[in-house]
């Protein structure tokens, strides 16, 4: 829709990339800021360390901590458990819709469970799948699905009935009903349940990681933090914030291309 | 009244067709007993108050909805479900916001499984049709309302039915687009001799592209009268103006007026009801 929106404005390069830049801005300002602020003793230097003193330890991070090696790891488990929420929680959502007894009986705790601590369940995890990417995956995948199930369901309930009927008068099968009409009309809410589900996801990736000092960006964050690293530990973060900026742009160009290529 | 209304040869026939809704509040009658036929190549209006049944009786027509009484035939067979000969248009917006003109025109040819290059030819003769040429890839949300009609008309329109049916299809768009887009039809229309049953209110509208009116009662919905147009083809909105299109749509305004106030006044007596 948006790009819509500016198509006649191809032209001016730099309104296009005005957002852009004002969110780069504001973040170099927040730095300069904090830098400020640690300087001159408003904040303590043992709570927060200076910007500058984290940009310092980036070569470390990544030399003596192989903050790359990890990063991978948690970009793939976070893409292992995005796939299963994209296609578990888009079918279950669709088989809820079809099946009103299934959506009766389980619409209301699906909800619930949205908003439970599902990470709390970490040691049941562990029993199940010892202590590997296995857990860490299904953790992921379990706290995004909610999202993902809701939206779906939402979006194929809510398409238009004007819709519904164009299809019926041109006398579609139920699968095409289906394909060609539902899906594609419900695929922007269906997007929406993916990229709450992905933030889901990450969030519960690096945390189990922290919690049970396995794998990728999490345990790196775990081990930093105890060694008192500060610098150290907040560049790692910064990684884990680049695992989330690489997620939300794939999903985008996804969405694009879904919606609106053929 | 009910002997002239049909004809062994026309392509739609309506007979002692009734609909009746359950609601809580008791059933009610939305079309009663209604009976018409449409001649090949014709353009028929039907006509009534809001709320004297013309949707339910288009849902009937395109095999939507199922009819309580009576039959319903097209080019000789039983409508029980949507027919491949009847192509509707529907009073909402209805493009597929997720493909582009050309894709939503060439929809009804991917369905039958048209080789792509083919369709989308197809697609562009439907969309300079309805005069849509250099929108072939905008998206419904980049066009006015007027034109994501006509996008809906040509998606209709290609999948060559033998009768065109419409409900409403301009009824909101402003009276300028509603003027030129029904000269766009008319002249459609001609071109394909195309058989049409447009549902409107719109009485100028009505007046203006058919060849028969029929003017439905207000509740329950019978056929009242159905009246010949008989001006000089091919017409623009230009007729508007004459003094026979006046005389016309005197007489039409006269038949509804009595419906729409019987209309009015059941409605405040429900009303009235309701509140004590
Ligand atoms: N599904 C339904 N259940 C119960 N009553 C219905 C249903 N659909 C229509 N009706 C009733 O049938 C009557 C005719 O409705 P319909 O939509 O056919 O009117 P209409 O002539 O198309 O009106 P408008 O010009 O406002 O579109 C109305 O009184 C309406 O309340
Ligand atoms: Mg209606």
């Amino acid at each position: 829709m948006s790009m819509a929106a500016t198509r006649p404005a191809r032209r001016f390069t730099l309104n296009r990339a005005l957002p852009a830049l004002t969110g780069l801005g504001t973040v170099v300002v927040f730095f300069l800021l904090m830098e400020l602020a640690i300087r001159t003793n408003l904040l303590s230097q043992f709570i927060v360390p200076p910007p500058s003193e984290i940009i310092a330890s980036f070569p470390r991070v990544i030399v003596e901590e192989h903050v790359l090696n990890r990063f991978m790891l948690t970009l793939g488990e976070c893409l292992a458990a995005g796939v299963m929420l994209t296609v578990v929680g888009v079918s279950l959502g669709v088989l809820m819709q079809r099946f009103k007894l299934l959506q009766q009986a389980c619409e209301t705790w699906v909800a619930a469970l949205a908003s439970a601590p599902v990470v709390l369940c970490y040691p049941l995890f562990l029993v199940i799948f010892g202590r590997n990417a296995w857990t860490i995956i299904m953790m992921g995948f379990v706290a995004g699905l909610p999202p993902v199930i809701l939206k779906t369901l939402e979006g194929i309930t809510g398409v238009r009935r004007v819709l519904v009927n164009v299809g019926r008068s041109f006398k579609l099968t139920e699968s095409q009903q289906f394909w060609k009409i539902l899906f594609p009309a419900a695929l922007p809410n269906i997007f929406v349940g993916i990229r709450l589900g992905l933030i889901f996801a990450l969030i519960n990736v690096v945390g189990v990681e922290f919690l049970i000092n396995f794998g990728g960006l999490g345990q790196l964050i775990n081990e930093l933090a105890e060694r008192y690293d500060l610098a150290g530990t907040y560049a790692a973060i910064c990684f884990v914030v680049l695992v989330s900026v690489l997620f939300f742009m794939a999903v985008e160009k996804a969405e694009r291309w879904l919606t609106r290529a053929e | 009244m009910n002997a002239p209304l049909q004809n062994p040869s026309d392509i739609l026939v309506v007979d002692d067709v009734v609909v009746r809704f359950d609601t809580p509040e008791g059933a009610v009658t939305a079309v009663d007993h209604v009976s018409f036929g449409v001649r090949q190549g014709e353009f028929l209006s039907v006509i009534g108050p809001s709320g004297c049944g013309k949707s339910t009786l288009f849902n009937v027509i395109g095999g939507l909805l199922g009819h309580t009484s009576g039959t319903a035939n097209v080019a000789g067979e039983t409508i029980n479900g949507p027919h491949p000969s009847i192509g509707m248009v529907f009073q909402e917006e209805s493009t597929f916001p997720w493909r582009n003109v050309t894709d939503n025109v060439a929809f009804p040819l991917e369905l039958i499984g048209m080789p792509k290059a083919q369709r989308i030819e197809r697609a562009r003769h439907f969309i300079s049709l309805v005069g849509l040429d250099g929108f072939e890839n905008r998206y419904p949300n980049e066009l006015s309302g007027g034109m994501r009609q006509r996008v809906s008309l040509a998606r209709t329109l290609a999948s060559e039915p033998k009768i065109l049916l419409m409900d409403e299809p301009f009824a909101a768009l402003d009276e300028q687009t509603r003027l030129l887009l029904g000269d766009k039809v008319l002249q459609i229309q001609q071109q394909l001799k195309q058989t049409t049953l447009l549902i409107t209110h719109n009485i100028t509208e009505a007046v203006q592209m058919s060849d028969r009116i029929l003017v439905m009662t207000y509740r329950p919905g019978k056929v009242k009268r159905i009246v010949d147009i008989d001006l000089p083809r091919p017409r623009t909105s230009d007729i508007v103006g004459s003094e026979a299109f006046g005389r016309y749509v005197a007489q039409i305004w006269a038949d509804l007026r009595e419906e729409a106030s019987r209309g009015m006044r059941d409605e405040e007596k429900t009303m009235m009801g309701a509140k004590s």
